[in-house]
């Protein structure tokens, strides 16, 4: 299959196999489709035994910091004390739009990877979040976890192995930074979304102040794969020099390019084919100039260092950016990159929780900067200033979104400079910068 | 969170308005079903105060916003104090905090979307409904438009959330026949 373009023959579909099949996602259409076959193995067998295998198959996270999974899991011990799974479906990262097709084609995927995890980790409760926005996804999972209960596949009595798992789903409000963990897990428990100081980690206090492992989606949908066909596998995909990054990776593409859509490779594939024979390249008479490779969050490439790139965690960092979530951003050349780049920053002045002041104060007068800049306004004093304000906004603050707003600042600068400087020439011994801040960014 | 000036001010004064010339006493909205609804909710978590995201979605998908006499019942219903409520409602950016348009339009104007045009997308919604300007509601009250950031359907540029209903693929073009299904 493929959605919304069939699957290309390079592709790997195992988590998008059935994406555009509608059969799949109803309990009976994906038992049908050899659904839930993972979860009862699972079931019967010892958690300690599960967590081995995951690991052993080198799955590792896919929401963007790519922890391994097994490692996550082998965190949470039978100490007879509440333990919870949280799902991470608040996929708000722009450029990323995988685990709402996952939802959306294939809920049971999720449901089954979901109550294998909580079963692995010593828990009897799961809550899936999904972020607000995602009402079609939203409701194809709560429909999926009804069906699930029906069946016996969920709740008191698992699947008759005398387990109970429950999962439930919660709806987010609109808060891109729900997305981090601990502001997740604050804003299931009814609270403001801020992220939570580390540590104590979610393994030692967590959700509701217990024991809690929490994954993305396409994490725990591939679960179900690994338990069905093994560890070995799984770990057959990817480049033969680079173990540390096996398996497929769902990458989803946007922007100004020819087919934008979902595509799921094995780890390791050649960027530059990716973009030009799976995705269809640039639109026509146009040229790529630029590509985020992972979500909004991580160094954006020029095109000559994008088509140079390997698909895979270490790939990604040897051309000097990283995998990140998966969400490609092509940018052809008739985009003004100063534009975009202060389009960027302003959704996380907007996004940010404000808790930390260097993320408040730097993701707000970044913004302002760059705007000033890009409505011809700036001086080339503005060059060193936002880039002293993206070092303060480093390595500095709670959660990494004020390092997730300085990093296109950081990179654009250094990459397409030229664009910026011909922003200031145009205008330079016109303009004073001084005063107050004007109205606020966000 | 917090939203633009321009996201609430065409709102703020209907709601100013509103509240002027209203003397309805406040209807609960945890009554009947939807109070059997919010207990169902509350054995999902070990704390009221967890069910407090559902129970804010429940009072506006009754009463398409949460009003301050909701803010009190949606206290009482969970042990928790008003303030606290406020302070959580405040925090997210799809509860209302005053009446909108009976069809409220967010836009994703964010980079991907941005770059394949969504700024034309927001122009013709604004032209064609007769909004004016972003926040404010169209004088027969059927429309208020929004920007968003990130809807999370960047491969479908230019996506708008019409109420609950996810549209994909939204041109200038399109926006007639989108809003004319919604007369």
């Amino acid at each position: 299959m493929g959605y919304p373009h069939p699957s290309h023959p390079r592709e790997t579909p195992i988590l998008s196999k059935y994406f555009g099949d509608a059969g799949a996602r109803t309990v009976r259409g994906w038992r049908e489709r050899g659904g839930y076959a993972a979860l009862e193995t699972a079931l019967a067998t010892d958690p300690q035994e599960l967590q081995a295998i995951v690991k052993d198959s080198g799955l590792r996270g896919r929401g963007g910091a790519g922890f391994p999974t097994g490692l996550k899991w082998s965190f949470m011990k039978p100490d007879g004390k509440t333990h919870y799974l949280c799902c991470n479906a608040d996929e708000s990262e722009p450029g990323t739009f995988k685990d709402r097709e996952i939802m959306r084609w294939t809920p049971h995927a999720l449901v089954e990877g979901v109550a294998i995890g909580a079963h692995t980790i010593y828990a009897e409760t799961a809550y899936i979040y999904i972020r607000g926005e995602f009402t079609e996804p939203y409701a194809r999972v709560v429909s999926a976890v009804e069906e699930a209960y029906a069946a016996g596949i969920l709740g008191a009595n698992a699947m008759g192995s005398g387990r109970r798992i429950d999962v439930h789903v919660h709806r987010g409000a609109g808060a891109y930074i729900c997305g981090e963990e601990t502001a997740l897990m604050n804003s299931l428990e009814g609270r403001r979304g801020n992220p939570r100081i580390k540590p104590p980690f979610p393994a030692v206090a967590g959700l509701f102040g217990k024991p809690t492992t929490i994954n993305n989606v396409e994490t725990l949908a591939t679960i179900p794969h690994i338990i069905n066909n093994g560890a070995e596998w799984y770990r057959q995909y990817g480049r033969t020099d680079n173990p540390k990054s096996v398996g497929t990776k769902l990458f989803s593409v946007c922007g100004n390019i020819t087919r934008p859509g979902n595509y799921e490779v094995a780890l390791g594939f050649p960027f530059k084919e990716f973009l030009y024979e799976l995705c269809g390249g640039p639109l026509p008479g146009r040229e790529i100039k630029a590509v985020i490779p992972g979500g909004s969050s991580v160094p954006i490439l020029t095109r000559e260092e994008a088509e140079g790139a390997l698909m895979d965690y270490e790939g990604f960092v040897a051309s000097g950016t990283m995998l990140g979530s998966g969400g490609v951003i092509v940018f052809d050349d008739r985009q003004d990159m100063v534009k975009q780049i202060a389009r960027l920053t302003r959704f996380y002045a907007h996004e940010s929780c404000a808790q930390c002041t260097q993320c408040r104060e730097g993701t707000a007068w970044t913004t302002r900067i760059l705007e000033r800049i890009r409505d011809g306004d700036g001086t080339t004093e503005d060059f060193d200033t936002l880039l002293s304000i993206a070092d303060n906004m480093s390595g500095k603050t709670i959660c990494v979104l004020s390092d997730s707003c300085a990093t296109p600042v950081i990179s654009g600068l250094k990459k397409f400079r030229h664009e910026f400087e011909a922003k200031i020439v145009r205008t330079r011994g016109t303009v004073t910068v001084s005063g107050a801040p004007r109205a606020s960014a966000a | 969170m917090s939203h633009g000036p321009s996201a609430t001010g065409g709102a703020l004064v209907a709601a100013s308005l509103h509240a002027a010339h209203d003397d309805t006493p406040y209807e609960p909205v945890f009554a009947g079903d939807r109070r059997a609804a919010l207990d169902t909710i509350l054995t999902r978590y070990p704390t009221k105060q967890a069910a407090l995201l559902p129970a804010l979605w429940m009072i506006q998908d009754a009463r398409g916003w949460v009003s301050e006499p909701a803010i009190e019942e949606v206290a009482a219903a969970l042990e928790i104090t008003a303030a606290y409520v406020k302070g959580v409602l405040t925090f997210y950016t799809m509860y209302h905090q005053h009446p909108v348009g009976r069809h409220f339009v967010q836009v994703c104007t964010t980079t991907p979307c941005n770059v394949c045009g969504a700024e034309d997308v927001v122009a013709s919604l604004l032209e064609h409904t007769g909004c004016g300007e972003l926040g404010q509601t169209s004088a027969d009250g059927r429309f208020t438009i929004v920007e968003v950031e990130c809807l999370g359907a960047c491969g479908f540029a230019t996506p708008v959330m019409i109420n609950n209903d996810f549209i994909e693929s939204v041109t200038p073009e399109s926006v007639p026949r989108l809003l004319s299904e919604r007369l």
